[in-house]
């Protein structure tokens, strides 16, 4: 008797979490494909946060949504333009290319660009302010110098 | 060649008025993409008339206002008495949505409970509310109970309001309580312009 009241309050939070999963439905195709596509859908109400990973109602409930559209036989495009016509680009992380997101698609690129530039320009005028190359006097004085061999009444200022 | 050392600053200037401008946006608030575009259709029973049911079909040529509230919606409790207020002489019908009364209060099990208790819980609790917080500003309210109008028209916060022209296409959201500024300074124009170009 005491075994089987050991047993029963055992089971009875497993008996609590299958309750829980009950929107889950066991398919385990199915809700791969719907967690996939919910890590790349932000969720509105914690806006750091995929449709993943928020438990907030809302994330819960659009959640539901793309598992019940996957159902129903649409694609992955299908249901991201049904959250999008609702949403906006807001709940993508990534975001199209089109007209108000040239800047955000091209900024880093156009960054890069002005920078290398800038630095070949820099690079150049370097190049062309350089002193010119030693004569052959300079480069026996040079060598002197670095044998240690150099009168150090004359070098020892510079 | 003295320029030269503006560049610095320039970019700073550059950067500091990028992040000045960043800050005065509110990434709460996140552009609806239903503007300009018909409202979302549905048919669901009213919260009154027990009998009844509602459509954004039944208010086509009014210009009219769809705010969605719920009974555990705190901002609501903020926003209610500006509605009250706003209807006794309001120029347009405010039409309610009320919000997964039931099912949006984390405080109740909603699970396993059948259709027709879940709508008169959610009757019972929202008149009850109404009848708190000083009374019923909604010409009539929908209910909505498993939230799927709310997502039909990008609901991903309570409250919200959608003003709504004759042609039933939505011409603003507000996002957040209504305040008696926001009223007097943005949703009352609108209105006016919108009634106006009738």
């Amino acid at each position: 008797m005491r075994r089987l009241a050991l047993v029963a309050a055992l089971l009875l939070p497993v008996a609590g979490q299958a309750g829980e999963a009950a929107t889950v439905s066991d398919d385990p195709v199915l809700e791969e494909r719907v967690m996939r596509l919910s890590h790349d859908l932000r969720c509105l109400v914690c806006q750091n946060q995929s449709i993943a990973e928020s438990n907030a109602p809302l994330a819960v409930d659009l959640r539901n949504q793309v598992r019940e559209q996957f159902l129903a036989g649409k694609d992955e495009a299908a249901v991201v333009d049904y959250l999008v016509a609702r949403y906006g680009d807001f709940v993508l992380y990534l975001p199209p290319f089109k007209g108000t997101t040239l800047l955000l698609w091209l900024g880093p690129g156009l960054l890069l660009v002005a920078g290398a530039g800038w630095l070949a320009w820099r690079l150049r005028r370097r190049v062309r302010e350089a002193p010119p190359p030693l004569n052959a006097e300079e480069h026996a004085r040079a060598a002197a110098l670095l044998d240690g061999t150099a009168k150090p009444s004359q070098e020892s200022r510079s | 060649m003295k320029a030269k050392f503006l560049v610095p600053l320039f970019i700073f200037l550059l950067l500091a008025g990028f992040l000045g401008y960043g800050l005065k946006l509110n990434p709460r608030e996140v552009p609806s993409p239903l503007i300009g575009k018909a409202a979302p259709a549905f048919r669901v029973p009213q919260l009154q008339a027990e009998d009844k049911t509602i459509s954004p079909e039944d208010l086509k040529g009014r210009v009219w206002l769809l705010n969605v509230w719920s009974s555990w919606c705190i901002s609501c409790r903020y926003e209610h008495p500006v509605l009250v207020e706003f209807a006794r002489n309001s120029p347009v019908p405010i039409v309610g949505l009320n919000y997964k009364e039931v099912r949006g209060d984390g405080a109740v099990d909603a699970k396993g409970l059948d259709p027709a208790t879940e709508l008169a819980t959610a009757r019972q609790r929202a008149r009850q509310w109404l009848t708190e917080h000083g009374g019923d500003p909604y010409m009539v309210s929908a209910l909505d109970l498993d939230g799927r109008i709310g997502i039909d028209y990008g609901v991903y916060g309570v409250p919200e309001t959608f003003l709504i022209d004759q042609q039933g296409v939505i011409r603003y959201k507000h996002i957040g309580p209504i305040t008696r500024e926001s009223l007097r300074d943005v949703l009352l124009p609108k209105i006016a312009e919108l009634q106006r170009a009738s």
